[in-house]
């Protein structure tokens, strides 16, 4: 069982509020997409989860139990993140090691196994390491950790297309060899877009979306085509974000069924938005 | 097996398009394995439950069927089963927008005619 629960958790740096009241609950071993804009709260909300942070007011929960001060449950999460957290000097194949003491449940054979795969040199000392393989060597310890929990804030930072595609495989033969709890807090929108099951949208410091990608994708339909034709058929519906190029507009309605009959005598497109284009415009219009 | 992850269509469905397209060029024969959902997903890169939907709609209509603990197999008259439903759609999916695009194009049904046979014998290879 896998359940995280965050209750009008706000955090405050300052006068600045990173998180304002925000209400999140979790449930189910799925691969969720943490997104939202720079700014928006995703890595104060992953460093309060995993309890580098203290809120400022509001409670956050693992399986019931509270994170804060809470070694039994923060060792089931393991949090990939974008900051270095290893003594630059530490050898790879010794944080690996090092790993191990504190996840009784890390499997040094296959982490060996990924840095064959990758090509990362275990002999090298973390700090030798480029971005690209700084990502990889993190996101190893991550995948072999054994922890039911795993947080990879931007896991394909400066990674190559092959090994992006690499990691996103690994990611889920993981997830379906061992089901666990995935969070995946990335910019990358379209990258990850089809591996997710359940995507969360943070904007603000609050939570604006949180449902099943397709369920989202499926609540959403572009229109485009001619300025004056198109202006007439979203009379009255509810639409986000409006692309207009001379005389050509697009625009991404939400709710409510596709007209299509109207669409058509129109002359009108429909089309089905892409994540990324949704994203973008469900956090557009919030400001 | 591929998928255009640039198409209107639902991921899964697209899946289940990308099976059938392969059950009907005979890469996968009737009463042969299909790739479990495992390899589905980790080959594609999709959820696993995508990909789970996805096959569970070709079982729902036959085309597929579950061989306990062994995995999914494609049913006996799996390919009649498609070109039935294939040909039903034949007239909305491709005729319709073939015709829509003469249209823009002021191609006259001569012509179109004329071009149809012109690609026929490429065709019957």
């Amino acid at each position: 069982m896998s359940r995280i629960e965050l209750r009008a958790l706000s955090k405050r740096y300052g006068q600045n509020p990173a998180l304002n009241q925000l209400d999140l609950t979790l449930e189910g071993q799925k691969i969720y997409g943490l997104l939202g804009r720079n700014g928006a709260g995703k890595t104060t909300l992953l460093n309060l989860l995993t309890a580098k942070l203290h809120p400022t007011e509001g409670t956050i929960a693992i399986d019931g139990e509270p994170v804060w001060e809470n070694d039994a449950v923060l060792g089931r999460v393991f949090y990939m993140t974008e900051a270095n957290l290893h003594p630059g000097s530490l050898r790879v194949r010794e944080a690996f090691q090092w790993t191990a003491e504190f996840y009784p449940g890390f499997r040094t054979a296959y982490g060996e196994e990924l840095a064959r795969r990758f090509e990362l040199d275990t002999s090298k000392r973390v700090k030798e390491l480029s971005t690209g393989y700084s990502s990889i060597f993190k996101a190893i310890l991550a995948l072999a950790s054994g922890a039911s929990i795993l947080l990879f804030d931007e896991p394909v930072l400066g990674l190559d297309a092959n090994h992006r595609e690499m990691l996103y495989r690994e990611i889920l033969a993981n997830y379906i060899e061992e089901p666990k709890v995935v969070i995946i807090s990335t910019h990358l929108i379209d990258e990850v877009a089809d591996i997710l099951e359940e995507v969360i949208i943070i904007d603000k410091g609050r939570v604006i979306r949180h449902q099943p990608v397709e369920e989202l994708l499926e609540s959403a339909y572009a229109v485009s085509g001619e300025a004056s034709k198109v202006d007439q058929y979203i009379q009255g519906r509810n639409f986000l974000s409006e692309e207009r190029l001379q005389n050509f507009k697009s625009v991404i309605v939400v709710g409510g069924a596709v007209d299509r009959a109207l669409a058509k005598s129109l002359g009108l497109e429909i089309g089905r938005p892409e994540l990324q284009k949704l994203f973008i415009a469900l956090t557009n219009s919030n400001a | 097996m591929r998928l255009d992850f640039d198409s209107e269509q639902p991921i899964y469905i697209q899946l289940a398009e990308a099976i059938e397209d392969d059950i009907l060029k005979g890469i996968l024969p009737e009463e042969t394995q299909v790739p479990s959902t495992t390899e589905l997903s980790v080959m594609l890169k999709i959820n696993p439950a995508t990909a789970r939907k996805g096959v569970n709609l070709l079982v729902d209509e036959g085309i597929l069927y579950k061989k306990r603990g062994v995995g999914m197999f494609v049913a006996r008259g799996a390919l009649r089963r498609i070109k039935k439903k294939r040909r039903a759609e034949f007239y909305q999916s491709f005729v319709l927008p073939l015709l829509a695009e003469a249209q823009k194009l002021d191609v006259s049904m001569g012509e179109l005619i004329e071009m149809i046979e012109r690609g026929l014998p490429d065709e019957q290879d």
